[in-house]
């Protein structure tokens, strides 16, 4: 009995000490809050949300995939209208998003508004979705161009306007490093090929890629092939993701030879990470730091990268790290691949069409530009309120109209291929499966409808 | 809140237990045990027995639960090159698991059977039990997590490093990364193990022991003559939960890795068809599948019951 | 010599039942009531054995295995109070030559208002969801298998297999049902049965405890069951004979009889409760009734920032069952062991 007695005593000692030491924490008080950058004056004015009406201690919840400090950015920016017309928004944001809404939907306790990053997803769910409103059809209108409403739209009803929008085909580098090395931006392709292979010769292993992205890995590697598809036709493209030829098609097996040039050549990555075989396990997030050293001269990233980078490196043109357009064919005719969310809605109460239309609206866009990195093709958002210039940049080329432009294709794609096959076959794909096999692999992965 | 649900409860048991007692003053035995089963039987024919039979025929529809495919999911388990290795991982996870954990489980109350600071010892080992797969996960983080170059923050790769190895990303090489996700839960499920043997081995009678040692048998004789028959019961007890565990694993492939790499099992992969593909059918097979798998171990149980009912009438 | 009868002898409500317990021998005296472990202390089957290794290697083999199990626990706990850089930059066992200890952390995770924080909220959440959890499952449990055990009626063995059974359903399977039971209640053709409970915000505590309710039962059920057959037939059916009803019998003799074993399931159940994460996710309301495994699972951020709190927060949310292990773990086994121990 002794034994038995003496051991929950000592167990108990490190256990609470252990609990010693949490509590120890308690008696430093609350945290010092990051204060969030302040909201300008007109945001803090109830006047600016008189038209959305008043909704005493009404809740409307948001579900979404947005977790940590892009959260509380969201967060901030939509605080002082919720204060004002009186409305709880109860934000949640998962890892498991997707899975979520899956069951939530089918076991009938869908949450209020939910933001979708992938239409095709997200039309799963039709049957279950309100429309927008007139209000918040007005707004939408008022702020995207058509194309990018179609996006959300079915039968001709609008379902679900634009939530962000990221500019995807963009090549981070160092401003510096090209001007000590003589290193010009290169207008075509052809010319970034010649570049990367000067670099090379000059010392310095030309690119930096990273796939690795926890259960998601692989995605950076489908925007690489997107790209290249587009590069290849647009018309390529749209046969492409809408399945009308085959995912094995010699045209998409051309575009992953294109990419493989790059990211299958040991002479050409991977920057600061080692070689080849490190792409797959290198995290997409940390991917493009050797930019910023100087160990890597070019990483393939979307604009939203412009948050990744650590505190004490500077994205501007003259600054450490900046962006310049991955390049086409063609001088002056580079393809831009974007990807979105989109506000859809279960629930058909006045409140929340509230804030549906305010997140439709001009003022959200720009406010939401102030509160963290963050980028939008609504037309009304002033992009010099984007946080840096090459978060301004993006948000330019997100507004231009006459930019060939293409949907993500991956979010476009069914689950079975968007969400799964094909990041497989990326990472198979730099594992040394052949392109033939990786591309039928996929297709062979395709639902049939 | 708190306080409802204990009011609730209380007010529950009251009004069963009166009831019951009514029930039995009319000396109905059949109604008696209606009451007393009443709760479990509706509970468990709601939350349970409907799923079960939903999924039993869902698994027969396509992924809209629209049209009758036959067993055309099935065939996909069995033909589909992706669906194959989540087979053959599940076969890894069933076979090591329950064998490791019980063989060092096993040994470990062996060896400090009656030793000074027994008791701490079996805590530690233990401890892992009371962990959450979500604080497991992170807590796994610390070991395989990988970087290029040398300076590690996964343990794992820090050992590689030392010896003079390249590091590794172990997460993402089949078949390393099932292995080190059963490792895993091999760490979760060895202090069952060992409580549980340990427990047993101070259940045998002495004198079983004394007359094997006055036969003159050897200490490792008497180990596997008579230690470990006598305890066999108990070596079943925990080899059947631990098999059932690994067969229902869910929660360490899914945090860890999110089935990727060739890492998915059964019960994650139907989360994933169903829930984030949307194949509800495929999901739905993938779940009979596992039902099947499990029945042996049912079964095999149910002998025991019948046996031990038989034995004693 | 006539105490103690064999377990699992016909049923009390068995007339002629009194007749049989005459063939008791000494051995199944011991089967029937395993030996508290402290009872034989030094002489049983492992110690002997392990006189035959090298006592020092055995020692050394037990101190290897007890260092490796602790290892990744102590390794959370290190890097739960190092500062945020070093987290990121160097492995927790480089504490000893940089030791620089943080409470940051835990004060942020607590604490903080933002996203990543406020776990004080959610540590509470587990707590309310854990304990009628608790309660419900291991109170209906012990009525089913009383029940079984001793109510001898028709189809019980197989109504107990059944129960047992339904343990291969996998729970994922059963979210989407009670969800749509909850959410949109039962009819039957264009008959409202029940109508939908229309719970939101704190009010999911409900579903959540339903649920977890459901899932726990089968176990425990099959665990009591175990504990509850073995119970000495002559004192149930003494009280028959004085014509105490199956109520006062389960009231006044079996509950008291088996209480530790339901000890030893409130840990276990109390244990699988406190770390679930999917009935959590799936039947809890948002923020409201969210249990902390979920808030863990969701702290880092959309692109992995933050990932460096992710040791405190971890650490915080199994204090609590380590807390409760290592003072009732000595009730823990003796419920598991039922039924396992005899042959």
């Amino acid at each position: 009995m002794k034994k038995d007695r003496r051991l929950p005593k000592r167990f108990l000692c490190v256990t609470a000490s252990a609990a010693a030491i949490a509590l120890a924490a308690t008696a430093c008080g609350a945290p010092d809050e990051e204060p969030g950058e302040e909201l300008p004056d007109w945001a803090a004015d109830c006047d600016t949300y008189a038209d959305y009406g008043s909704f005493d201690g009404e809740t409307v919840s948001i579900s979404s995939s947005i977790r940590g400090d892009e959260a509380d950015e969201m967060t901030a920016a939509w605080s002082s209208f919720a204060e004002c017309v009186g409305i709880t928004i109860q934000h949640e944001g998962s890892g498991t998003f997707e899975s979520d809404m899956r069951v939530r939907v089918d076991g009938g306790n869908a949450p209020d508004i939910a933001l979708f990053p992938q239409p095709g997803l997200m039309f799963q769910f039709v049957d279950n979705m309100v429309p927008a409103d007139a209000d918040t059809q007005a707004a939408a209108q008022e702020g995207w161009t058509q194309d990018w409403l179609d996006y959300g739209t079915v039968d001709g009803q609008l379902y679900a306007p634009p939530h962000s929008a990221n500019a995807k085909s963009f090549v981070w580098y160092s401003p510096s490093f090209f001007e000590d090395g003589g290193y010009d931006i290169p207008e075509t392709w052809d010319e970034m090929m010649d570049l990367t292979e000067t670099i090379a010769a000059d010392g310095t292993t030309p690119w930096c890629v990273g796939f690795e992205s926890g259960e998601a890995s692989g995605w950076p590697g489908t925007d690489w092939i997107e790209d290249a598809v587009l590069r290849e036709s647009p018309e390529l493209y749209d046969d492409w993701i809408d399945h009308n030829i085959p995912f094995d098609d010699p045209g998409i097996v051309d575009a992953f030879d294109r990419v493989g040039e790059i990211l299958l050549n040991d002479d050409y990555v991977n920057g600061g990470h080692g070689g080849v075989n490190t792409i797959a396990t290198t995290s997409f997030q940390e991917a493009g730091y050797p930019v910023a050293d100087g160990e890597c001269a070019m990483h393939r990233q979307a604009s939203f990268y412009s948050a990744m980078w650590p505190d004490d490196v500077e994205v501007a043109e003259d600054g450490d790290v900046f962006i310049f357009q991955l390049p086409g064919d063609e001088p002056g005719d580079a393809p831009m691949l974007f990807g979105s969310e989109f506000v859809a809605s279960f629930s058909d109460d006045e409140a929340v069409h509230a804030v549906r239309q305010f997140l439709a609206s001009a003022d959200y866009h720009n406010l939401r530009m102030t509160t963290g990195s963050w980028t939008t093709a609504h037309q009304g958002a002033d992009p010099e309120n984007a946080r840096d210039d090459a978060l301004v940049r993006a948000v330019e080329i997100l507004h231009d109209e006459t930019m060939t432009s293409r949907f993500d294709g991956s979010d476009y794609m069914p689950g079975e291929v968007g969400a799964a096959a094909f990041w497989t076959g990326m990472l198979d794909w730099l594992g040394g499966t052949s392109a033939e096999d990786v591309t039928s692999n996929i297709e062979n992965a395709w639902p049939s409808d | 809140m708190l306080g409802l649900g204990l009011a609730a409860f209380i007010l529950v048991i009251v009004v069963l237990l009166a009831l019951a007692e009514l029930v039995a003053k009319r000396g109905s035995k059949a109604l008696t045990a209606a009451v007393f089963l009443a709760p479990v039987g509706l509970l468990l024919g709601a939350g349970l027995v409907v799923p079960a039979a939903r999924t039993l025929g869902l698994s027969m529809f396509d992924g809209s639960g629209e049209n009758f495919v036959w067993f055309a999911n099935f065939q996909w388990i069995f033909t589909d090159s992706g669906a194959q290795i989540i087979l053959l991982n599940t076969l890894l996870w069933v076979v090591l698991t329950p064998l490791i954990a019980t063989g060092i489980g096993l040994l470990y109350a062996v060896l400090i059977d009656g030793k000074r600071g027994e008791a701490i010892y079996k805590s530690l080992v233990f401890m892992p039990m009371a962990i959450s797969f979500v604080g497991a996960a992170v807590i796994w983080r610390f070991i395989y997590d990988h970087r290029g170059g040398t300076d590690q923050i996964g343990l794992l790769n820090q050992v590689v490093v030392w010896l003079g190895g390249e590091p590794q990303a172990w997460l993402q090489m089949w078949p390393w990364n099932t292995l080190l996700l059963i490792v895993v839960l091999i760490w979760v499920q060895t202090g069952f193990a060992t409580v549980v043997l340990s427990a047993a081995l101070k259940g045998i009678p002495a004198e079983i022991q004394e007359a094997a040692r006055i036969d003159g048998a050897t200490p490792w004789q008497e180990f596997w003559r008579v230690t470990i028959p006598s305890i066999r019961p108990a070596i079943i007890v925990v080899v059947v939960t631990i098999s059932i565990a690994s067969l229902k694993l869910f929660d360490i492939v899914r945090t860890m890795t999110g089935g990727q790499f060739r890492t998915g099992v059964v019960a994650d992969s139907m989360w994933f068809q169903a829930f984030r593909l949307g194949e509800a059918g495929r999901g739905a097979a993938l779940a009979v599948v596992l039902f099947i798998m499990v029945i042996p171990i049912v079964a095999y149980q149910v002998h025991n019951l019948k046996r031990r009912q038989e034995e004693t009438r | 010599m006539t105490s103690i009868p064999p377990a699992n002898a016909p049923t009390p409500d068995d007339d002629n039942a009194v007749d049989v317990i005459d063939d008791i021998t000494s051995k199944e005296q011991v089967k029937a009531r395993p030996k508290p472990r402290t009872e034989v202390p030094l002489a049983s089957g492992g110690h002997r054995l392990r006189k035959l290794l090298t006592s020092r290697v055995a020692s050394l083999a037990a101190i290897v295995i007890a260092v490796l199990w602790t290892i990744p626990t102590a390794g959370l706990f290190i890097n739960s109070i190092r500062p945020e850089a070093d987290i990121r930059s160097s492995g927790w066992w480089t504490f000893p030559f940089n030791p620089n200890v943080t409470l940051d952390t835990y004060n942020y995770v607590l604490y903080s208002t933002g996203s990543s924080g406020g776990l004080v909220n959610y540590f509470v959440n587990s707590l309310v969801i854990t304990i009628p959890a608790v309660l419900f499952p291991v109170a209906f449990a012990s009525m089913a298998a009383y029940a079984l055990a001793w109510i001898n009626f028709r189809g019980a063995t197989w109504l107990f297999i059944g129960i047992f059974a339904l343990q291969i359903v996998p729970i994922q399977m059963a979210l989407i049902p009670l969800l749509s039971f909850f959410s949109q209640g039962l009819t039957i053709g264009e008959l409202t049965v029940i109508p939908a409970w229309n719970l939101s915000g704190s009010q999911t505590f409900i579903q959540i405890w339903i649920a977890h309710t459901i899932f726990g039962l089968p176990l425990a059920t099959f665990l009591l069951h175990n504990f509850v057959s073995e119970l000495p037939r002559d004192v149930m059916e003494a009280a028959r004979v004085d014509g105490a009803s199956h109520s006062v019998i389960f009231r006044k003799i079996v509950l008291p009889l088996i209480t530790p074993a339901l000890a030893s399931i409130a840990i276990f159940q109390f244990l699988w409760v406190w770390n679930d994460f999917l009935v959590g996710l799936v039947f809890g309301g948002g923020p409201a009734t969210q249990p902390l495994t979920v808030r863990l699972a969701d702290m880092a951020g959309t692109w992995g920032d933050g990932w460096t709190r992710l040791p405190a927060a971890a650490f915080i949310s199994i204090l609590i069952p380590l807390l409760v292990f290592a003072l009732l773990q000595r009730f823990f086994v003796r419920g598991l062991l039922a039924g396992s121990v005899k042959g």
